[in-house]
């Protein structure tokens, strides 16, 4: 590049090919893709939440001291071998039958580059025989995202930049190390260029957490990096060749996944339509400023001089015991909202079930059912009331099924219902029956509402011939003048059912 | 008690022997301690077989064997066994420095493997024992502290890259000591300086604690003075070890009863095609090895080893690769030495320039290139197929062979300097040791009387997989037809 030509586009997008980089304005919510195609796939490094570390007896802890949970094999001490974790083997394996893999003979390779948080100078990891292999993953709308192997691997410790800018190690005065991170076992989930959307990723990522978190393997949380999640973007024209591709690194939540996926897919469009090539590079996503920036090319790429690791043996788990791990699996998220689905009616990837699902209160919805009240309700009420409860609500499903009975039943109207749950809720338990009571939500049956209606017809002749001559407007009136003299205890649904029979 | 004449006077000159009069309580361990101790005092300036003697914590060592006699506990099969320990094996404490300057200062937070077995089993080590840095030679001239001379000749190499502790034990310091092979790095110095030393099965003994040249190919042994006592000590350090994933998961070999049972009806294999090169002096010690096994009872079998030929290459690939990523952890970041520099590159760089010597840098540049992409098809992976082929030859071999004989070291010990400037020269000194580390088979050097200038000669024997017993039958059988012929040394 010779000269730094600033170019201004049409579409307010500045280009300053000196940096390779374009200014899009941060996202404006209008996602265009100009007639490309977003082609994108996700590789996923989740820690997994084991005992000890992935070829140590240290333990795999978070926000202890730095520097306490290390050994010599930690360290990388002359001298010191790796012993392969077995229970991380087994979360291994639980990841990859969630996802649909084939568990199959694999090895561990060492992976070369020097970096001061890396022990060894060498990471260990799965190269050309991972433990998983071809799998998928269904997204809540029913699309399926391949998953092309999900491995075992070590992660290194961490460095703090001290002085200098931006908490980079270059310029910076020292360094500190933790090594407490160095060894703990990652699964690197490797997804396909399946991904079309921004929202397409958001959803693949959520779904992915949300199973990591089902069978066990890790908390699964991006913002304490305990999940991390790299994006490989690139753009074409509808039935061309797939396009020169960018990862895009330091996306650290859902919400920041989406938008650099976006941005990125922009930024490649941008210098597609002036004519320029994409160069295939490492980009860093800069959340501050929305926009993704040059970490390292291709060129600088090291050479990771892979090979067999020589401390370890092939690791070759025998059928019986995949066959054990694939029984212990728990329901995976996708089963859970199918059968609230069909328990509920409503539809598997709603707002509702998706909440609820994600939330992990599905079984506490199911029990509610179980109670004797109706499923339909309590999934409403609980992803309404219950967001502060998490995965086991402190209210007995009992006293929710009570509640609900006494609504269904027509004891309470829905604006007393919630009346009463909100107590509930408050209290962590409660009778509804005493709470309405106690509140005089006395229930009112249906004779005593037919005299009210009654009333108010013979009051409001004028509205009620009106709505007999399919006014609809007219009904707001009678219904608002039956619950004022009904003190509110009216059913709503009730009364517009009254009306309706009186119609004839 | 503490003069020379004392090792060839009250105090035994076997591992066996001291063990069993420590037992017995009619020798005391400290006495034993300090006869070598004197030895040593008289004859270290001329050899320099040790980087360090760790003299006080041996005492207390000694002091603690002589405790449990007294107090009826046992002290372990090694008693009282002063022992030598080659210095790139991990000891709690105590500086452990491969030769390099690059550990320098560092001291293990824990024992190798190894060493928790010989303490365990009452052995007393006295030191840490020079070598070719990390491992890399064939003559202790690589080294960073210096040259470890030949005791029966201190104008010559000692060997390597076990040298000191080979030299330990023919100099008399301790009847026993322990090395490293990766490549015939005991049984090269062993025969050079007229000991026994075993290379045994890969995976037998653990290499937790043993800091790695190449980890594909390393494993420890034994030196001594005779076929028994490297039975002895195999017996207490080998054994599956859980922090060792390579390590064979069985019992520790059992060997000292099999030293009797003589060779009569075994088919031993003379190689029909193995590389030549070796001195007149040499072979006609293999051909009276023969002989003596012949005439013992064994059968002599011809077997060929077609691939035999570009083992030393493969090694030269195989071996530098590896150590090119076990070594690249002395960095500067966390122990040893550290050169500082304006950036973290910058001291990486300034680090390994005045840490490590010329061979270990050689090495690290062969092993880097091997490795590197696009030259990983040629090289490394090529390497990786004469391997298996290598396996192979032997696979065949031992189908009609028990065991196969042949020299350890071409020549005898050279004089020091002689090849330090060519490396090709110095390489083709294993070149009858390396076929068994690149097939993990095991592999011993009994000393078999004298060559040129009345230096020793050593005989390779080689064994299939976890053939020690047999390899071990045939050693002793050599040993008796030695002193039968009234020429031990």
């Amino acid at each position: 590049m010779t000269t730094a030509d600033s170019k201004t586009q049409d579409s307010g997008i500045q280009y300053d090919m000196s940096k390779n980089e374009i200014k899009v304005a941060p996202n404006d919510g209008s996602y265009l893709l100009d007639g490309y195609e977003l082609v994108c796939g996700l590789e996923v490094h989740v820690e997994l939440a084991t005992a000890t570390k992935l070829f140590s007896a240290s333990a795999n802890r978070f926000g202890d001291d730095p520097n306490t949970h290390i050994d010599p094999v930690t360290l990388g001490l002359p001298g010191a071998l790796p012993v392969l974790n077995r229970q991380a083997v087994e979360l291994a394996m639980r990841i990859g039958l969630a996802l649909n893999c084939k568990v199959q003979p694999s090895t561990f390779h060492r992976k070369n580059y020097f970096y001061p948080d890396m022990p060894k100078a060498y990471q260990i990891s799965q190269y050309d025989q991972p433990i998983n292999v071809d799998g998928w993953l269904e997204l809540p709308g029913g699309k399926s995202i391949g998953v092309e192997r999900a491995h075992l691997e070590e992660d290194t410790g961490k460095s703090t930049h001290i002085g200098g800018t931006g908490g980079r190690i270059h310029g910076s005065d020292y360094s500190l190390i933790d090594f407490n991170r160095a060894g703990v076992p990652l699964v690197e989930i490797v997804g396909r260029p399946d991904i079309a959307s921004p929202e397409e990723a958001r959803q693949y990522v959520t779904e992915l957490r949300q199973i990591l978190v089902a069978v066990g393997a890790s908390d699964a949380k991006m913002e304490e990096g305990s999940m991390r999640c790299d994006a490989n973007v690139s753009v074409r024209k509808p039935g061309s060749p797939l396009g020169i591709r960018c990862e895009i690194k330091n996306v650290n939540s859902v919400r920041s996944l989406g938008r650099a996926i976006e941005y990125e897919a922009r930024r490649q469009i941008v210098l597609l339509e002036a004519g320029e090539k994409i160069r295939q590079e490492t980009r860093h996503w800069d959340e501050t400023d929305g926009r993704t920036h040059t970490l390292r090319s291709k060129e600088d790429a090291d050479d990771y001089r892979y090979f067999l690791e020589p401390d370890l043996v092939p690791l070759n788990p025998d059928q019986a015991w995949i066959d054990a791990v694939r029984a212990a699996l728990p329901m995976l998220p996708r089963e859970r909202r199918l059968r609230l689905s069909q328990a509920t009616g409503a539809p598997a990837d709603g707002e509702a079930i998706m909440v609820v699902v994600e939330r992990g209160q599905d079984d506490y919805v199911m029990s509610v059912g179980e109670a004797g009240a109706d499923v339909a309700r309590a999934l409403v009420h609980v992803k309404e009331a219950f967001a502060e409860q998490g995965a086991s609500p402190t209210v007995p499903a009992a006293d929710l099924a009570q509640m609900i009975i006494m609504e269904t039943g027509g004891k309470l109207t829905s604006t007393q219902a919630k009346t009463v749950l909100a107590e509930i809720v408050a209290n962590g338990g409660g009778d509804a029956v005493a709470i309405a009571a106690a509140k005089g939500f006395e229930a009112m049956d249906n004779s005593a509402l037919e005299a009210i209606v009654d009333q108010v017809i013979a009051e409001q002749a004028e509205a009620w011939s009106k709505y007999c001559g399919g006014e609809q407007k007219a009904m707001g009136a009678l219904v608002g003048a039956i619950m004022k003299a009904s003190q509110g205890k009216a059913d709503g649904k009730a009364v517009t059912a009254l009306l309706l029979a009186k119609k004839g | 008690m503490t003069t020379h004449a004392n090792i060839q006077g009250n105090i035994p000159t076997t591992a066996a022997a001291i063990a069993e009069g420590v037992r017995s309580g009619a020798l005391k361990a400290v006495d034993v301690l300090e006869a070598h101790l004197a030895q040593i005092a008289a004859r270290e300036g001329d050899i320099h077989a040790f980087n360090l003697v760790t003299a006080d914590e041996a005492r207390a060592a000694a002091a603690r064997v002589d405790a449990d006699v007294a107090a009826g506990r046992d002290p372990g099969v090694l008693a009282g066994v002063p022992i030598a320990l080659k210095d790139n094996m991990c000891t709690r404490g105590i500086p452990t420095t491969c030769s390099s300057k690059i550990l320098e200062g560092w001291r293990p937070p824990y024992d190798a493997t190894v060493v928790q077995r010989l303490a365990a089993a009452g052995a007393v080590a006295i030191g840490k024992t020079n070598l070719d840095e990390f491992a890399m030679g064939s003559s202790t001239e690589n080294s960073a502290f210096g040259v470890t001379f030949n005791p029966r000749d201190i104008s010559r190499v000692s060997g390597g890259s076990s040298g000191g502790s080979a030299a330990a034990v023919a100099a008399g310091f301790s009847p026993v000591s322990i090395g490293s092979d990766t490549g015939g790095s005991i049984r090269q110095p062993a025969a050079l300086c007229g000991v026994v030393g075993v290379k045994p099965t890969y995976g037998t003994v653990s290499r937790y604690g043993l800091v790695a040249y190449a980890s594909s190919l390393d494993q420890m042994g034994p030196f001594s003075t005779d076929v028994r006592d490297s039975a002895l000590v195999l017996e207490a350090i080998s054994g599956h070890d859980p922090m060792d994933s390579t390590s064979i998961p069985q019992a520790p070999l059992s060997l000292q009863h099999v030293l009797s049972q003589g060779v009569e009806g075994l088919r031993v294999g003379r190689i029909t095609d193995m590389p030549s090169g070796a001195d007149p002096d040499v072979t006609a010690r293999l051909e009276a090895a023969f002989d003596a096994l012949k005439a013992a009872g064994a059968t002599i079998v011809d077997v060929e080893m077609p691939s035999m030929k570009y083992a030393l290459t493969a090694y030269y690939l195989i071996a530098p690769a590896e150590a090119s990523s076990n070594l690249a952890r002395y960095d500067g970041v966390r122990y040893g030495l550290r050169v500082n520099a304006t950036d973290t590159n910058a001291m990486y760089s300034a680090t390994r320039t005045a840490g490590f010597g010329e061979e270990v840098k050689r090495r690290i540049m062969l092993g880097t290139y091997a490795l590197s992409a696009g030259y990983y098809d040629a090289y490394y992976g090529k390497a990786l197929k004469v391997r298996r082929l290598i396996s192979d030859d032997f696979a065949r071999a031992y189908t009609k062979a028990d065991v196969l004989l042949t020299p350890t070291s071409p020549i005898v010990a050279f004089p020091v300097g002689e090849k330090s400037d060519d490396p090709l020269a110095m390489y083709l000194c294993d070149i009858y040791t390396i076929p068994t580390n690149l097939a993990g088979h095991p592999a011993m050097s009994v000393p078999f009387g004298t060559g040129a200038h009345g230096l020793p000669v050593g005989v390779q024997i080689l064994a299939p997989t976890l053939g020690e017993q047999v390899m071990f039958k045939v050693a002793a059988s050599l040993e008796r037809s030695m002193i039968a012929a009234g020429g031990a040394q």
